[in-house]
């Protein structure tokens, strides 16, 4: 259908934003499985074990743990929309500088954004959203997934990928503020009493290898409850 | 001892295959082979067996902990006591109370230590159906030797937690852990509850009256201070510091029974006092700190230095495995551990971070070691041919 890059009628639209072998309907099965299949068992930190880096560096804290997900998720969704929009114009030599370019332009009108409405988490989140860019699972998620497929089964696709990196993030970031600073988002959680009676926060759970060891414990419990998981040598 | 036998097997008879319990039966077994030897044989392989088997090697590094225990107990009494009574001197105090004060300060570390290790241990091995291993005896004596003597009991129960759970079953039980598991719950605790580890006031148990100081003589330094004690005080451990790591000639003592019963690798604890000796003589030949100024002879008798070479670098799992590997793997736990200590006055326990720093480093020793002997013989291969075809 595109093969001339000429849309005319409003049924080939169709084609091409959905897919051109299956029409079901916008969460049908298979769209519903893009979106909870990263969630699960293609989880892509815990399994496919990428974008590991940030997991570490913005999880001493949930609040800018819950807002770079939300960077990351903005940034993925419509990355894979545009490249699986310009799919079928972009040479394949180089991809890469095209995609490159279209990540580069979302993280940086995402970093504004957050600037001019949430300055002080931005402040925190420093370089990381910057660092966006070179997340391997938007990179991944645009070779693997937007170069083949429609627009919105990509828009989807992104949304369930940002959201299994969500997860795994504030569910990091979760443990790492309760037990190393005794609150949740800013607010404490352990009270008083407890300090008074010999309680006393986690330092390490402050410093970045116990991020990796939760993710660790994390990918250890996925692993013992879905057996399939699991290589074989 | 038979009625025990006799009451032993009637235990057992619920936890037997295809009966009740038979799901528990580690646990039975695992009491059971505490107190007897195991009867089972040898199923599959080689069947050549020797008595020195894990539970035997077990035990003689418990037997070499002893004089550090009980010196460390006696110690950890005196300290508190000689400050508490007023007196000039340590050796001072009543033996019998010092010794019977420490007990009672030590003994509920090590339970601590032992009922929560072992009940992971046994959790563990219920779930995975094997026996439970005889290594955590050893671990749950070591970890309560090397904290601090006033540790609030639940920090000391979550770093056995963690370093059974991350540091050893994680990577599948006894035999395959990669870090030394009384070093990981140290480590654990060092950096997960610093004012309890570290610092000046820890090391001497507080008791009611308040103002007892019990400064380290590596905290003291860290600090620019000058020393008070002497050689002798230092190696014979009248001195403040965890339990029971603080008297070098106990841990000599320890030393010897490990060397004279194989269990224990003496080039390991030989090359890494020489490894602390040649980091503390390049450190005094520059002298720029009252740190690097400290004699390269009290580097080897302060500290765990020498608790940690004896007991903890030379756990066979997690030691590098070849002779060679073993020399070069002690020489640099001593010297990085002299380094730790002098370059960063924040983590005086030095040793600590150089005996894992090496855990990790142990294998890539090795494969250099054998990788090296593998050449080495294959150019002697090589000229053997070139002979033959010359000759």
């Amino acid at each position: 259908m595109a093969e001339n890059n000429k849309i005319t009628k409003k049924e080939d639209l169709i084609l091409f934003l959905s897919d051109t072998d299956e029409r079901e309907g916008l969460l049908g099965k298979k769209n519903r499985k893009l979106l909870s299949d990263p969630l699960t068992d293609n989880n892509p930190i815990t399994v496919q074990v990428l974008g590991i880096c940030s997991a570490l560096a913005i999880t001493v804290k949930l609040e800018p743990a819950i807002v770079m997900s939300l960077a990351v998720m903005a940034v993925m969704a419509f990355s894979n929309m545009i490249i699986s929009l310009l799919r079928n114009l972009i040479p394949s030599r180089i991809r890469i500088i095209v995609q490159l370019v279209v990540v580069a332009a979302l993280v940086i009108l995402v970093d504004q954004i957050l600037k001019a409405y949430a300055y002080d988490v931005s402040k925190q989140l420093s370089v990381f959203v910057g660092l966006i860019i070179t997340n391997c699972i938007v990179m991944g998620r645009l070779e693997a997934f937007a170069l083949g497929n429609g627009v919105y089964k990509s828009f989807l696709d992104g949304i369930g990928n940002a959201a299994g990196y969500a997860f795994i993030l504030i569910l990091v970031a979760f443990f790492r503020e309760f037990l190393g600073f005794g609150k949740l988002l800013g607010y404490q959680i352990i009270p008083q009493s407890w300090y008074d009676a010999g309680y006393s926060n986690n330092g390490l759970m402050l410093l970045s290898p116990m991020a990796l060891i939760t993710v660790g414990l994390i990918i250890w419990v996925q692993r013992s409850r879905s057996r399939s998981l699991i290589e074989q040598n | 001892m038979k009625w025990v036998r006799k009451k032993l097997d009637q235990a057992r008879k619920p936890f037997e295959p295809g009966q009740k319990l038979e799901k528990f039966a580690p646990a039975i077994n695992a009491f059971d082979t505490f107190l007897y030897t195991p009867n089972h044989t040898t199923k599959k392989g080689a069947h050549i067996r020797d008595v020195v088997d894990l539970k035997r090697t077990m035990i003689t590094v418990v037997f070499a902990l002893i004089p550090a225990l009980l010196f460390g107990m006696w110690n950890t009494g005196a300290q508190y006591l000689y400050q508490d009574m007023g007196l000039d001197n340590v050796t001072d105090v009543p033996f019998w109370d010092a010794f019977i004060e420490g007990a009672i300060l030590v003994m509920p570390l090590i339970l601590v230590s032992y009922i929560v290790g072992l009940t992971i241990e046994f959790i563990f091995a219920i779930y995975r159906g094997h026996e439970v291993n005889e290594g955590y005896l050893v671990t749950g004596l070591l970890i309560p030797m090397i904290f601090p003597v006033d540790i609030p009991l639940w920090m000391l129960a979550i770093s056995v937690a963690f370093a059974v759970l991350i540091g050893k079953e994680a990577f599948g039980g006894t035999g395959m852990n990669i870090l030394n598991p009384a070093l990981t719950a140290r480590a654990f605790a060092f950096f997960a509850y610093p004012l309890y580890m570290s610092g000046n006031a820890i090391w001497v148990h507080q008791g009611a009256t308040d103002g007892i100081s019990g400064e380290t003589i590596l905290g003291t330094l860290a600090q620019g201070k000058s020393v008070a004690y002497s050689f002798f005080d230092a190696a014979a451990g009248f001195i403040p510091g965890s339990v029971s790591e603080t008297s070098t000639i106990a841990v000599l003592i320890g030393a010897a029974i490990l060397i004279l019963t194989k269990v224990g690798s003496w080039r390991i604890i030989l090359s890494g006092f020489v490894g602390a000796a040649v980091m503390g003589l390049i450190f005094n030949a520059f002298g720029l700190n009252a740190l690097m100024e400290f004699k390269w002879y009290m580097h080897l008798v302060v500290g765990g230095l020498s608790f940690g070479l004896v007991f903890m670098a030379t756990d066979p799992v997690s030691a590098a495995q070849t002779m060679k590997g073993k020399w070069i793997y002690g020489f640099l736990c001593g010297f990085f551990g002299v380094m730790i200590r002098v370059f960063n006055p924040a983590y005086p326990e030095g040793i600590m971070l150089a005996i894992l720093l090496m855990n990790v480093f142990a294998p890539t020793i090795d494969h250099y070691v054998i990788q090296a002997n593998v050449n080495k013989r294959k150019k002697r291969l090589a000229k053997a041919k070139s002979n033959l075809q010359t000759a």
